[in-house]
């Protein structure tokens, strides 16, 4: 058994920095490259892709990632798993499969492939058996919206992954698996603990966790003494040094940027945090009371302590569905009185709505500049305001009133208060929006499947 | 006197459907025990009047010197039916640490606040 596994984050989300993962796979030794590319709704967008091309529906990007990757990575042995799959794992395994064999690592490389997260074809039958897929948040049941749903997955944890890193796989590439099942699966394969070996399982989770939003653990979005931070431009991304006994270094490779100390890595801790007594995964429960955190040196931070407890019988369900439209418009205006005319040109803009009769569910005004992020706690606006931007968003099922809303902007330039600019972009866009329901289905329901191609 | 929560602790913001999470993070471990304190999930509610239209929960985390909170009803629906500008709630941390609080001049003094 190896003494310590480096696993490197690549991706924060679909659409981090390009090259970071080559950085991760060319910068310094490391054993695994983790990459996360799903984000709650993308698996919506990749179901509409491959609506339009059976051979689409996954992360594109993955492919010409892998192209300039694979030979390093074949070289210094350093594997991959990804949930870059979403709605078509075995076509993006196959663009793998093909790449890697233009790059003449045919015989050299296998893909494992985990599919059985998909579950859109059986929601009816679900439903019909009475597993009512209710909302986590809103407990409504799904039959609400079932005539609108776009895709439906069920959450896969490590134990897939797993099964294809012990079958020999170098890339393991999943559809919607958790991010923190992609950094705990080879800790399991490389260091063979126990399915039921809780505490362990939750370190390794909580690894994931820490390095699963790329360099936000590393001195990215980090508000403890920001203006210190070294060199953002050349962030260096997480790596998770971890060893048997389910201790672990949070570090990044030398000569880069950013930063990893205890305010970074508590930073990251408590983002997205909902009860730290239980930190519920596929895997097991994770207890965020008990960690324990020590500086390791430059850049180095030592995680140990920590506990976890049986994963329950349940998976989470990520559902999405269409929710209607929605439309944003904005409009700068300049001092003097910036934010007074601001105010008075939504006046203007609300009283033309309600004249032409257009409903909507939502419609919210803010003030960029003065008050969009803070509220009322950023007190009253300075008269002396250099500009504030008037931004307006309506939503609503009716396209057409949010078309007709859309409308209503740029004649506020030549109808409305003075002072006013920053209507370059034309009209704003309709957008359909595409909404994320959570629920819970028991674990028996979902069976993972485990394939293993040859390059 | 009044302290600047901000004097006392950084903080990092996330969402959850509707539901925006704040980590107050201490500065430094002899911070940790005024907020945990004074930074009640009652304080919290309050200090959000009108951007959080939901209950407020508290958790402790004295190993991290770290409070969490859970500010339901906060993001205008949530995910990608939300209109706001911060649909994702990520600035409700620097939101938190605009609040004031009070100590006593001599404990703000053994804690070299003065």
């Amino acid at each position: 058994m190896k003494e310590k596994i480096r696993i490197a984050a690549g991706q924060g989300f679909w659409g981090d920095l390009p090259d970071a993962p080559v950085r991760q796979v060319e910068g310094g030794p490391i054993d695994y490259l983790m990459l996360d590319y799903l984000a709650e709704v993308t698996m919506s967008i990749m179901q509409k892709q491959r609506a339009r091309d059976p051979n689409a529906g996954y992360a594109r990007d993955f492919v010409p990632l892998m192209r300039r990757i694979l030979p390093a990575c074949v070289e210094r042995g350093i594997k991959v798993t990804a949930n870059a799959g979403g709605v078509n794992v075995a076509g993006c395994a196959a663009a793998v499969r093909d790449v890697a064999r233009d790059l003449g690592l045919a015989g050299q490389i296998k893909i494992g492939i985990v599919t059985g997260d998909d579950i859109l074809d059986r929601v009816d039958e679900l439903l019909g058996r009475g597993i009512e897929l209710r909302n986590m948040d809103t407990d409504e049941p799904l039959s609400r919206v079932r005539d609108r749903i776009q895709s439906a997955n069920a959450y896969l944890g490590a134990a897939p992954i797993v099964e294809g890193l012990n079958r020999g796989a170098h890339v393991v590439i999943t559809g919607r698996a958790t991010d923190t099942g992609l950094t705990l699966a080879p800790l399991i394969h490389e260091f063979g603990w126990a399915e039921d070996d809780w505490n362990r399982l939750a370190a390794g989770t909580i690894a994931g966790h820490i390095i699963e939003c790329g360099a936000q653990c590393s001195g990215g979005n980090c508000q403890f003494n920001w203006q210190d931070i070294p060199d953002l431009a050349n962030v260096g991304f997480p790596i998770a040094e971890a060893s048997p006994d389910g201790t672990f270094v949070i570090t990044k490779h030398d000569g880069t940027g950013g930063r990893v100390n205890l305010p970074s890595v508590k930073e990251q801790l408590v983002y997205e945090m909902g009860d730290p007594h239980g930190y519920i995964t596929p895997d097991c429960v994770a207890d965020f009371t008990t960690i324990q955190l020590a500086d390791g040196g430059q850049d180095r931070v030592r995680v140990f302590g920590i506990e976890g407890r049986p994963a329950t019988e349940f998976l989470k369900v990520s559902i999405s569905y269409s929710a209607g439209y929605k439309a944003v418009g904005t409009l700068v205006y300049s001092w003097p009185d910036a934010y007074a005319k601001a105010e008075a040109a939504d006046k203007i803009l609300r009283a033309r709505l309600d004249r032409l009769g257009l409903q909507f569910e939502q419609i919210l005004t803010e003030f960029v500049g003065a008050s969009a992020t803070h509220g009322s706690l950023a007190g009253k606006p300075s008269p002396d305001l250099a500009e504030v931007q008037l931004r307006v968003g309506v939503r609503g099922d009716d396209r057409k009133a949010i078309e007709r809303f859309t409308k209503e902007i740029a004649p506020l330039i030549l109808t409305g208060p003075p002072g006013v600019t920053g209507f370059a972009g034309g009209r704003p866009k309709v957008e359909e929006i595409v909404a994320y329901w959570p629920a819970l289905i028991p674990k028996n329901e979902i069976t993972a499947r485990v394939e293993i191609i040859d390059a | 006197m009044k302290v600047q929560l901000i004097r006392l602790a950084h903080a990092r913001s996330g969402d959850k459907g509707d539901t925006a999470n704040v980590g107050l993070i201490a500065l430094q471990p002899e911070f940790y025990p005024i907020i945990e304190r004074e930074v009640t999930a009652a304080r919290v509610k309050e200090h959000f009047k009108g951007i959080c239209h939901g209950d407020v929960d508290r958790f402790e985390l004295p190993n991290l010197g770290a409070l969490n909170f859970l500010l339901h009803e906060s993001l205008g629906g949530g995910g990608t039916l939300s209109l706001m500008t911060d649909a994702q709630g990520k600035t409700f941390s620097t939101a938190m640490l605009r609040m004031q609080i009070d100590i006593s001049e001599e404990e703000a003094r053994s804690l070299g606040l003065t």
